[in-house]
């Protein structure tokens, strides 16, 4: 069975424990009160391509959409502004909410697929573990060449004015390709991340099992 | 021995090559004037940024920050760390949050730090380098080195999100922050009131979704001539390359003739300090700012 089976079945009489069990900040939600001033202060929601507000997500999680939830693209737009955390009159952690609803859906193989936030961000967290700091040009050359190679090449001369603007005010290195900036403890670092990320997936079964 | 000393965490963008460099540049201009010691936390790791929720998860993206922490302890006990990104600042502050809230989480991160050998055992504070001129320098220190006054200049403080939301800078508004237009005045230069300072450029969705983040940089852009800026001002890396070097796909895209220059508040101070063009780092703008170079010490 997959992962994500596992748990529908688990959670099978409610989205919402599954939420407040397995996401980050999930316990949150049955705090909402359902004003929509998340919604209003969320500025991707000025741009058409916002799916669910949060207080949609909100609301549907409690209404056990889990599918919907887990498979729409919208906690994915979030652009961490922090408007709808402040502005919350029942201080839920908006912002955190979205995110762990999207690592939570990611972990499980049921985001978007395609969903081209999903994919910047894991290759800048891959980017950025491997040496412990962020390659600026390989997190840019992955990202054109998302869609294959020649794709890859147009989307690069698309911004070749972006690049050689910052090439010239010395602001982008060619030199990063074959190596850039990185940690002396890489071993550490990647051993302390494994660790990190067995605990938190044996916490998270303990709830399940429970 | 310098007034003030802090454990700095540079950030990935302001190494040498990478997008903010000349953010760097002209912080390390500033502190000297200023006489504030900062010394990078040896083999500091990035913090996976805002967008390290979805591969990172939880723990792992605490433990990244902690073992900055952790370092910092080692090496500079006793010492603030100071970021100069708003990204890694807020980050970093999260997780002293949540670590110091949660004794599960710090638990598991003590666990985890063991295997690169570290350990903490107080987290230090974590400010952002605009809290150590505002509340550690204080104004009056931060106007009496000024020798080059920007009289006459016009400028849009561009807030953005992270320095002002959900932490903020101790005593500002959310809506309304004015500690950068302070700063502004502080050096001379005249700021203007426009409605686009608080409002997200985007942040990483500049990368991945590139049409709607530039459709929030042109209404910042757009609002800041509108109101008579001649420069924008920002705090926060990501804001200023989102909103500089974008401008030329937003002119193709509206027709606009957007070509105003992006700065950071350090080089402003440091040019009104009596810095020259290359210390406050200005050849690092993909926009030039002739306007602030004249000003600046031929050096
Ligand atoms: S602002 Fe808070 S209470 Fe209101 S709908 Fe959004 S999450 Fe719910
Ligand atoms: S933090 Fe995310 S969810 Fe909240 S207002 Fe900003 S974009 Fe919307
Ligand atoms: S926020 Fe950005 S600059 Fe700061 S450490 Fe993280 S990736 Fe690097
Ligand atoms: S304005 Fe943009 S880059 Fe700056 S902090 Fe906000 S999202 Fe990040």
């Amino acid at each position: 069975m997959s992962a994500n089976a596992q748990m529908a079945t688990k959670y099978k009489n409610s989205f919402l424990k599954e939420v407040e069990e397995q996401v980050e900040m999930g316990e949150w939600v049955k705090m909402c009160m359902q004003c929509g001033v998340c919604s209003g202060s969320c500025p991707t929601n000025f741009h058409p391509g916002w799916e669910h507000p949060p207080q949609e997500i909100f609301m549907m999680i409690r209404a056990g959409k889990r599918e919907e939830v887990l498979t729409s693209p919208s906690m994915w737009m979030c652009t961490s502004c922090y408007n709808c955390i402040v502005r919350c009159p029942r201080k839920l952690p908006i912002t955190h909410i979205m995110h762990g609803l999207a690592n939570y859906a990611h972990r499980l193989g049921v985001a978007p697929k395609m969903q081209p936030t999903r994919h910047f961000a894991k290759l800048f967290w891959n980017n950025c573990v491997h040496t412990g700091r962020v390659n600026e040009l390989k997190l840019s050359m992955g990202l054109y060449f998302k869609d294959g190679f020649s794709q890859g090449i147009k989307n690069g001369m698309a911004m070749k004015d972006v690049a050689l603007g910052l090439l010239k005010a010395k602001r982008l290195n060619p030199f990063e390709l074959f190596g850039g900036h990185k940690c002396k403890d890489q071993n550490g670092i990647h051993a302390m991340l494994k660790k990190a990320r067995e605990l938190e997936e044996k916490r998270k079964a303990l709830k399940a099992a429970a | 021995m310098a007034k003030k000393e802090y454990a700095f965490y540079p950030g990935c963008s302001s190494q040498k090559g990478a997008s903010a460099s000349n953010y760097l540049t002209s912080v390390n201009a500033m502190c000297k004037t200023l006489d504030v010691k900062i010394t990078e936390i040896p083999d500091w790791n990035c913090c996976s940024a805002s967008i390290g929720y979805a591969e990172g998860g939880e723990l792992p993206r605490h433990v990244l920050n902690a073992r900055n922490f952790a370092l910092a302890e080692k090496h500079l006990p006793g010492q603030d760390i100071v970021a100069t990104c708003a990204a890694c600042w807020l980050g970093a502050r999260e997780s002293k949050e949540r670590l110091e809230h949660s004794s599960v989480l710090l638990q598991d991160t003590q666990e985890a730090l063991k295997e690169a050998g570290l350990n903490i055992k107080a987290i230090p504070e974590v400010r952002h380098m605009v809290e150590v001129l505002i509340e550690d320098l204080g104004w009056d220190a931060l106007s009496a080195p000024v020798k080059n006054p920007l009289q006459g200049l016009k400028f849009a403080g561009y807030v953005g999100c992270q320095t002002n939301r959900p932490f903020g800078i101790t005593g500002e508004n959310f809506e309304n922050p004015m500690y950068l237009d302070k700063l502004i005045e502080t050096v001379g230069g005249e700021a203007v009131p426009y409605d686009q300072k608080v409002t997200c450029c985007g942040g990483a969705l500049a990368f991945s979704e590139p049409d709607k983040a530039q459709a929030q940089i042109k209404d910042i852009v757009e609002s800041a001539y509108d109101h008579g800026a001649e420069m924008i001002v920002t705090p926060c890396p990501l804001c200023q390359a989102n909103v500089e070097i974008y401008q030329g796909q937003i002119n193709k895209k509206y027709g606009t003739k957007f070509h105003i220059p992006v700065l950071y508040y350090s080089q402003l101070m440091t040019v009104a300090y009596g810095g020259s063009a290359k210390e406050a780092g200005l050849d690092g703008q993909v926009i030039k700012a002739p306007k602030l170079e004249a000003i600046a010490g031929k050096k």
